[in-house]
């Protein structure tokens, strides 16, 4: 589903170059790389947000009284795989967002240019009506996506480490949803604010 | 597995070392992001790639604390049990005091004139 949406998302951003002055006229080639920066998020933001879902179900059923022992280490199994897959797809997410597409954010348009619609920091801010999409949304995404890859690594650590001992520890377990859904928050904040800020200020 | 290692009752050490090094982390971004708005100079220290601009500092000096405080806690808590309530409860406050810090209406408070 996530190379999907990532296939899906790559299609519309190509069909749209044409509308652009920057792109209109330049043969799909040129875009290409322009409309996968656009897209990536789409890949990894939907591969967490959907495994979210299952790994919340994972670690909430992961109860004595409800799984049989045959049954906890095939989910145990299916489990770390998750949580440590998840970790893995937030550092790449966030490692690329702030050294890779953050740059082409931020970068200062040349002294006089009249037109910032290359540079999407400038462009937002620019306009007071677009301004609270840097100030708030950017400023919020840029610093808050970073605790997702911390809160889930120590979720994928303490499962790992307690294996179907986890089911006995009901205190443990409600601490490390709770750190679980906070990167996931987290997460759904940067994934939701990105989506929109490049509708409002596409990258070049 | 056998029903043996389903109760098998490990020392909780470890896991409450990565609860709190997670919480320090956090909290250590958001500390970052309160300095950096508040004090021009520590916002050009923390500007170690100036492509990315400050973000790097802010985030690399979570990143780094929460890799260093987990490895020096896995260390004092390896073996060991630790009473689990108190410890989760100041991790969860760190982990919100990282949210906080991020939270762009906050760090405007401190922001310099």
């Amino acid at each position: 589903m996530a190379l999907a949406s990532f296939v899906l998302n790559e299609i519309w951003e190509m069909a749209q170059m044409s509308a652009y002055v920057e792109t209109a006229g330049q043969p799909w080639t040129s875009t290409l790389g322009l409309c996968t920066r656009a897209a990536d998020g789409m890949l990894f933001g939907a591969a967490f947000l959907l495994a979210f879902a299952g790994g919340l179900a994972g670690l909430y059923s992961l109860r004595p009284e409800w799984v049989t022992v045959a049954g906890l280490k095939e989910r145990m199994f299916r489990l770390k795989a998750g949580l440590w897959s998840m970790a893995a797809i937030a550092w790449a997410t966030v490692v690329a967002g702030t050294f890779i597409v953050y740059p082409w954010y931020r970068a200062k348009p040349p002294e006089g240019a009249t037109d910032l619609s290359a540079y999407p920091r400038y462009f937002l801010l620019a306009d007071p009506s677009t301004a609270a999409w840097h100030k708030f949304g950017m400023e919020w995404k840029e610093h808050v996506g970073w605790l997702a890859p911390i809160a889930v690594t120590v979720v994928a650590f303490a499962v790992t480490y307690y294996g179907p001992a986890l089911a006995k520890k009901a205190g443990e377990r409600r601490t490390l949803m709770l750190f679980y859904l906070i990167a996931f928050g987290t997460a759904a904040i940067a994934g939701v604010f990105g989506a929109f800020i490049n509708k409002v200020a596409p990258l070049r | 597995m056998t029903p043996q290692t389903m109760h098998e009752d490990l020392p909780n050490g470890p896991v409450v070392a990565a609860l709190i090094a997670g919480g320090l982390g956090s909290a250590t971004l958001g500390l970052m992001t309160v300095l950096a708005e508040a004090s021009p100079s520590i916002n050009d220290a923390l500007n170690w790639w100036n492509p990315a601009g400050p973000l790097t500092g802010k985030t690399l000096t979570g990143v780094i604390a929460f890799l260093a405080s987990w490895i020096v806690l896995h260390v004092i808590f390896r073996g060991r049990n630790v009473t689990f309530v108190p410890a989760a409860t100041i991790a969860l406050i760190l982990l919100g005091l990282g949210l906080l810090g991020t939270f762009p209406p906050f760090f405007a408070i401190f922001a310099a004139e």
